[in-house]
């Protein structure tokens, strides 16, 4: 079994939270939406705090930001596509093109990191730092996000 | 965040995960993990996942899984990268290599003009920090062997990303697939194989899990 496979085979056991309803938002028409990123591969700027191993907070990368850094603490995934390319992980020239084309209505002005080696139950991201950054998004304005693991 | 008022879609690497958690939107992308936008340096292909989850705002109500329709299997072979020729046998071979990488690392970092290198080591210091994980391969005591950087698992991150950047200016060719680095890493050089040894010294030793394990991808 390779690595890909044994990681994926691992997952199917994964203790996750499980709930009984999910949130439903209906996003106003994507060409006039706001759309930001919120990734788990704990990306941060090259100058603002590292990611601790346990590191239960998020960190903002501003839309200008391409200095970025994987500080991500798993070995168990590839990390060169993103040494090659940033937006493989971070789509963030993606968006800014589908902003020219009007696709969608604007890029956010910030957007969101958090590391993804989390305890099982992920209790401090969905009960604290998780709101908090909802709530930065809110403050920008923002309809839509992009979840990216890595 | 959906609970906040904002419609969230998930790119998700594991499906099983997604059935159970039930997030309201997820596109089940089969791509090697770590790259889950699927291929590097292609726009068109970007494009074409982000266009695929977008359409997922258009279901009425939730939670909906859909499944992005290509494959992308990582790509477990030794990427071709030469490597240094042997300079100095009186150094471990591990050491020796590592500083022969120095120059394709440097052009590397010169030419990205970012390094993801810096977590506990300095580039001055991966030659330094081989030279202890060798001692540990070779039998020394892992308890009295001082690792630059100290925390393995830190320590092991700058060695793959100093060896990760070079070899991405070193190799020809096509872009490398996910694990394709990993594998050149772990099988092809010197450095990877003093880790592996040395991480398998500390387990044999009775080194706490967390101190090895995580030096290595978890399959190896």
């Amino acid at each position: 079994m390779n690595g890909d496979q044994a990681m994926r085979e691992m997952g199917k056991n994964l203790p996750v939270p499980e709930f009984e309803r999910t949130p439903f938002t209906t996003p106003p028409t994507l060409r006039t939406a706001t759309v930001a990123i919120v990734t788990s591969a704990a990306l941060h700027c090259v100058d603002d705090e590292r990611f601790s191993p346990a590191d239960t907070d998020f960190r903002t990368i501003p839309a200008e930001a391409r200095d970025l850094v994987m500080g991500h603490w798993s070995p168990n995934f590839d990390h060169t596509g993103f040494h090659m390319d940033i937006d493989v992980v971070f789509p963030i020239d993606r968006l800014v093109e589908l902003q020219a084309d009007g696709v969608i209505g604007r890029v956010a002005p910030r957007h969101f990191s958090f590391a993804g080696n989390q305890p099982d139950d992920v209790a401090t991201i969905r009960l604290d730092s998780g709101p908090r950054a909802a709530a930065e998004l809110k403050r920008d304005g923002v309809d839509v996000v992009i979840l990216t693991p890595v | 965040m959906e609970e906040a008022g904002l419609a969230t879609i998930t790119l998700a690497s594991m499906r099983p995960v997604v059935e159970k958690m039930k997030p309201p939107r997820a596109l089940y992308c089969e791509f090697p993990l770590g790259r889950p936008l699927g291929v590097p340096n292609d726009p068109e292909f970007q494009h074409r996942v982000l266009a695929e989850a977008f359409a997922l705002l258009d279901a009425p109500n939730g939670p909906v899984i859909a499944d992005f329709p290509d494959v992308i299997e990582s790509d477990e072979q030794p990427l071709a990268c030469s490597l240094p020729p042997r300079f100095d046998p009186n150094l471990p071979a591990c050491v020796d290599e590592a500083r022969g990488l120095r120059k394709a690392y440097d052009r590397a970092v010169a030419s990205r003009s970012r390094t993801d290198l810096g977590r506990v080591l300095t580039a001055d210091q991966i030659p330094d920090a081989l030279a202890a994980l060798h001692r540990i391969a070779s039998g020394d005591d892992w308890k009295t062997v001082e690792i630059p950087g100290k925390n393995t698992i830190a320590v092991m991150h700058d060695i793959r990303a100093y060896y990760d950047e070079a070899c991405l200016e070193l190799a020809d060719g096509p872009e490398p697939g996910g694990r394709a680095t990993e594998a050149w890493f772990f099988e092809a050089t010197e450095a990877g194989k003093t880790c592996l040894a040395a991480r398998q010294a500390i387990k044999d030793a009775g080194g706490p899990f967390p101190f090895w394990f995580y030096m290595a991808p978890g399959h190896r």
